[in-house]
């Protein structure tokens, strides 16, 4: 139940975020979500999208440093509290959170957080076991 | 009046100079020649014997040496003498992971000592001086190479080394410091510390800088000189040949280091073909020392460029006179008096796993301080989509730049592609400094 994500090596210099979602327009690549992770010289972004693997190829062909890693999506209603009961599992199940996004979906009743967590496979098992509903990557193209 | 440290060899006539170093020439290569297979080795395959040496002009028929063949024969294989009679060595930097090792006897420090004690009187230094030797002490021959000399003058030393400025400052005042030796940059950034703390120059002892160790430009001496309320000269020298006091600026003279030509003799050389170059041509330095004991170097190409003077200089030395250094044949930096090697740099990248050769260094000077910036290309073997990650291969990459190189930058992580490839040479090193 693991989500591939892309993710793309920017310096921080003007244009590159507008050449990147471009590139992925022009071969029809629908993204669903992203972030982007900053210091002072560069930054991460991070993307999931309808077609991974033509979205790499797309991006690697533009001349981008671009990896696939695996995250969690985590679906929770979009109210009050719905994050807060997340966090409050996670913290209860000790899992360490190396970084976290989310959007809402097109209905707007729920939410989808994507996490990466230092040990994946413990953050499913209890996540699932705490009656979350882990998504897979269909599922977020789909929503 | 002219200051002399030995007059009399000083303001030899060159025609008594010349057959000082032509005898000198002969027994450094016959003992050369017999006790160091290397050399022995190239002179063979040279077709040249020690008795081919009858003038100074058949010097140019030994082999130059160079750099690399100290990295070959690293750390001790080019000493003449057994290690029981080294009583100490130095080291610099070498192009690749390896420094350059040099040694010394008993009598090589005491001519050491006398030829720096010699520069320090070319720049009005006497026994009554109290000298603040700001050069770095260690393997670096600058501080301990000054500081021997200080005591051989007579002079009172601060060994006070580099670094903590403020309190430089309060020991300039308090021990009142009548000579300063530093490199130019770290003079200037004593100045504009002294403007911070709010301490009027013309309010401290100091008389005199001596300078070197870097390039500097004449606007550089001007204003060191402005700033510090001093008169400013130049020293030069290197490791390879002995360390500081190889030549030295005269207070009187306007231009030029007078070389000591009794212990070093120079020649300049067109670094494309080796050939030697007519008298007052600009080209590569080359010293062959002539008294040395542990580690006598014949026709060692320096890389440095520069040209020598033959007129009569006004302090009446008979010394030959080099221009201040103008530039080198080889990509050699010099950030903050420390020799840097784009080699250098290249072989602790390759030692990071997943880093690729692609890599540029961006030297500028901000205020007086040399900065600078190492480029590395982020491939796909080293990306991460972390943060935390790609820091950490930042700062490994800067600590080991700073364990083998002695020196801090500042590692910025780039695009794949980036780095402008040209054909042929990739351009490595961008500077940025105006000097």
């Amino acid at each position: 139940m693991r989500v591939e994500q892309i993710a793309v090596f920017l310096e921080n210099k003007s244009g590159r975020l507008a050449e990147i979602t471009a590139a992925l327009a022009a071969e029809n690549i629908n993204i669903r979500a992203l972030s982007v992770a900053d210091t002072a010289d560069f930054g991460i972004l991070r993307l999931i999208v309808d077609n991974v693997e033509k979205a790499k190829a797309t991006l690697k062909r533009n001349k981008f440093t671009v990896g696939i890693t695996n995250v969690i999506a985590v679906e929770v209603a979009d109210k009050t509290g719905g994050l807060a009961g997340v966090l409050k599992t996670i913290e209860e199940e000790k899992l360490n959170v190396e970084y976290m996004y989310a959007f809402v979906n097109n209905s707007g009743e729920n939410a989808v957080l994507i996490f990466r967590f230092d040990d994946m496979d413990k953050a499913i098992e209890s996540l699932q076991r705490t009656g979350y509903t882990i998504l897979s990557g269909e599922q977020i193209c789909a929503l | 009046m002219t200051l002399y440290w030995e007059e009399e060899i000083e303001t030899l006539p060159r025609i008594g100079l010349e057959s000082v170093q032509l005898t000198r020439l002969k027994h450094l290569v016959a003992r050369v020649y017999k006790t160091v297979k290397p050399y022995r080795e190239k002179m063979d395959a040279a077709g040249v014997k020690p008795e081919d040496i009858q003038s100074l002009a058949d010097l140019v028929k030994l082999p130059f040496t160079v750099k690399e063949d100290l990295r070959d024969n690293y750390p001790f294989g080019l000493f003449t003498v057994p290690m029981d009679q080294v009583v100490r060595v130095h080291a610099s930097s070498g192009t690749t992971g390896k420094p350059t090792v040099v040694g010394y006897t008993k009598k090589d420090l005491k001519t050491w000592s006398g030829l720096m004690a010699r520069a320090l009187t070319c720049a009005g230094a006497t026994s009554k001086d109290m000298i603040h030797n700001a050069y770095g002490y260690g393997l670096f021959t600058g501080g301990l190479g000054a500081h021997y000399g200080i005591e051989r003058l007579g002079a009172t030393v601060i060994p006070v080394s580099g670094g903590n400025t403020k309190r430089q400052i309060t020991i300039m005042q308090d021990f009142k410091s009548s000579v300063l030796l530093a490199t130019p940059s770290y003079a200037l950034n004593l100045a504009e510390t002294m403007e911070t703390l709010g301490v009027d120059p013309k309010s401290l002892s100091l008389r005199v800088g001596v300078f070197g160790a870097e390039p500097w430009s004449d606007n550089m001496r001007d204003e060191v000189e402005r700033k510090l309320n001093i008169k400013a000269v130049d020293i030069y020298g290197l490791s390879e040949v002995m360390g500081p006091g190889v030549s030295m600026q005269c207070l009187e003279g306007k231009t030029g280091m007078h070389i000591f030509e009794d212990h070093f003799l120079p020649e300049i050389i067109d670094p494309d073909t080796g050939e030697v170059l007519p008298p007052g041509e600009k080209g590569e330095l080359v010293f062959t020392t002539l008294t040395k004991e542990a580690f006598p170097i014949i026709r060692y190409r320096t890389r440095d460029i520069s040209r020598l003077i033959y007129d009569t200089c006004e302090c009446g030395r008979t010394l030959v006179r080099m221009e201040k250094v103008t530039g080198r044949t080889d990509d050699m930096l010099i950030i903050r008096g420390v020799n840097v090697f784009p080699s250098q740099i290249e072989h602790v990248l390759m030692g990071t796993e997943g880093v690729e050769p692609h890599y540029q260094i961006v030297v500028n000077r901000v205020g007086n301080m040399d900065t600078m910036d190492v480029e590395v290309e982020v491939s796909e073997d080293i990306f991460s989509d972390e943060i935390k990650v790609l820091e950490k291969l930042g700062n490994r990459i800067r600590a080991d730049i700073k364990d083998m190189l002695g020196v801090t930058c500042k590692v910025k992580l780039v695009e794949p592609k980036t780095i402008q490839r040209s054909d042929g040479k990739a351009q490595r090193v961008i500077d940025n400094r105006k000097l």
